[in-house]
């Protein structure tokens, strides 16, 4: 059923009667053309573009838990593309174009909001810093607006301009920035790959991959055997897990991260904003609770859940930043693991493995990737050719020298 | 999380910087390579891959706010729980010996 204001009004009138299921239950088939093994953001949105961009229909999506249980649902839902380095930021503007254009697309209300994001700048060498970013982006067909203190002053009054040790002196501004509803991402591209004709099989984990001379042609799972011409796998936090099944070292570490929301407030903070002298990123929800976070806890981790050092240090962030937000109450907090690799940035690559193709590798960043890292893993899964917007995210680029370093930071995932 | 020092004792996580992996203690030995090419190989695997399991796992921590030790510190990372902590330092001659 499409969704829209008549069926809305349809279904109402009907006491709500008839609305079915978003997507099937479908018990896996024995083969497929190609299988996608995790259900986040990014694994649905390879299968979705898979089936409507290159008519790939016979696909499945393979999920341990129930799709959405991982990053996609756990992530402070901020989206941009204010990238700096050129094998990023044309990645990341392809991602914020579709993300303009996603919910058209798949006849789902994702909540996307191009409410703006600000990064603020406390000194002349970050205003600099911002300047060299803004034009960076400009130059990808991006936008970017350098906000002097006057500006800012307009739009977000309650920060703390005249801090002592870092006064706010502007921001660079992404209009086009903003927030989404992140589980409605993960529903959403679910339901338009299911009415595609993609199997998603939830509550069934990849437990190996099947080898014949050499080639991934399909995997092990808990429910058994499912064949297929090529496996991709996005399985974010659980990279080293499920690719080490094939034997595969990766250049990356898993962290937790963790997320806060706050009590429902009236609206008070307009976009995303982000303090320049610490780890600190806010924006308000819909339903109006301030959702912040920081950096990771910093060691390798699993838990899902973070310790309290980190919590902290994010609310000294705020604190220092929008003094205001020490009345609110914080209301839930929460920790995903992240596939942190060792330049920051993130891999949409085959694999020495014939047949076994790898996304991974997202970091902290990858909700805003969601749709442009399923565009170009769909576009390298179908044609075996990547993406030209991707081609910078190989997995030998530390070996060949061309590691991708926003941050130019080294190899220390934990400082990405 | 509690570090139990073993020269200081029980001392909170937050004094501690993190490295990584404890395989970082092996570098490779240029002396010993065979080939130009093997020891690049042997590096990039130094340097950039991990094994990052699920459960137990050999790390570095810096005691920064503290003595400056170094420790390898034995935890499982899928519960935060410390299982062992040693001075890197002793690690590291162990491992000498052994190899001797
Ligand atoms: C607290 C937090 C805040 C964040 N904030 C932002 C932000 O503001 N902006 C931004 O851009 N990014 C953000 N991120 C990062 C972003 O959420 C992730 O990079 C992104 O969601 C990862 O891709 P995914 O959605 O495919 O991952 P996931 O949703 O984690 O999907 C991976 C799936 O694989 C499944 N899986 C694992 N192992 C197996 C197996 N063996 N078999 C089958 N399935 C398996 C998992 O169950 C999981 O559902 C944040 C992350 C966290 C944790």
């Amino acid at each position: 059923m499409r969704y829209s204001i008549w069926s809305v009004l349809k279904q109402g009138l009907r006491s709500n009667r008839d609305w079915k299921p978003a997507w099937r239950d479908p018990e896996p088939k024995a083969s497929y053309d190609a299988i996608i093994v995790g259900g986040g953001g990014h694994g649905l949105a390879t299968a979705y573009y898979l089936a409507s961009e290159h008519g790939m229909t016979n696909i499945a999506v393979i999920e341990k838990g129930w799709i959405g249980g991982g990053n996609v649902g756990r992530n402070t839902t901020i989206i941009r593309s204010n990238y700096l380095l050129p094998g990023n930021e044309a990645f990341y503007e392809l991602s914020l174009k579709l993300w303009e254009g996603l919910e058209q697309s798949i006849n789902y209300n994702a909540m996307v909001s191009q409410r703006g994001i600000i990064n603020l700048f406390h000194s002349d060498a970050q205003r600099d810093a911002a300047v060299r970013r803004g034009n960076s982006m400009i130059m990808h067909g991006a936008d970017a607006t350098l906000l002097d203190e006057h500006d800012l002053r307009q739009i977000c009054p309650f920060l703390d301009f005249e801090n002592a040790r870092f006064p706010i002196k502007g921001g660079l501004m992404q209009k086009r920035g903003g927030s989404v509803r992140h589980d409605a991402v993960a529903w959403g591209y679910a339901r338009a790959a299911d009415l595609l004709g993609v199997d998603i099989i939830q509550n069934c984990e990849v437990t190996g991959f099947i080898m014949e001379s050499g080639k991934c042609v399909g995997v092990d799972t808990s429910r058994g055997k499912i064949r297929a011409k090529k496996t991709g796998v996005a399985v974010a936090g659980s990279t080293s897990r499920v690719m080490g099944k094939a034997g595969m070292r990766l250049p990356i570490e898993s962290h937790v991260l963790q997320a806060f929301v706050s009590e429902g407030l009236k609206p008070i903070i307009p976009g995303v904003v982000t303090y320049g002298a610490g780890h600190f990123y806010i924006s308000q929800s819909d339903k109006g609770g301030l959702v912040f976070g920081g950096d990771i806890d910093g060691y390798n981790s699993y838990a899902q859940r973070g310790n309290l050092p980190v919590v902290e240090d994010v609310c000294e962030g705020g604190m220092a930043v929008m003094p205001m937000i020490g009345k609110a109450r914080l209301l839930r907090m929460w920790g995903g693991i992240m596939d942190m690799s060792m330049d920051g940035s993130p891999f949409i690559d085959k694999t020495d493995i014939p047949g076994l193709y790898l996304n991974a590798g997202w970091c902290y960043g990858g909700f805003k990737a969601t749709p442009g890292s399923g565009w170009c893993f769909a576009h390298l899964l179908a044609t075996d050719q990547s993406h030209d917007v991707a081609k910078a995210y190989r997995i030998d680029r530390f070996q060949s020298g061309a590691a991708l370093d926003e941050k130019g930071a080294g190899a220390q995932p934990n400082l990405h | 999380m509690i570090i139990q020092h073993p020269l200081l004792g029980a001392r909170d996580a937050a004094e501690f910087t993190y490295l990584g992996d404890a395989a970082m203690l092996m570098r490779p030995d240029p002396a010993n390579a065979s080939h130009p090419d093997k020891l690049m190989t042997a590096f990039h695997d130094y340097v950039h891959l991990r094994d990052n399991p699920a459960g137990i796992h050999k790390e570095l921590w810096f005691h920064e706010q503290g003595d400056r030790s170094w420790l390898v510190v034995t935890r499982n990372v899928s519960t935060h729980e410390i299982i062992s902590v040693e001075l890197a330092s002793d690690v590291k001659k162990a491992s000498k010996r052994k190899s001797k």
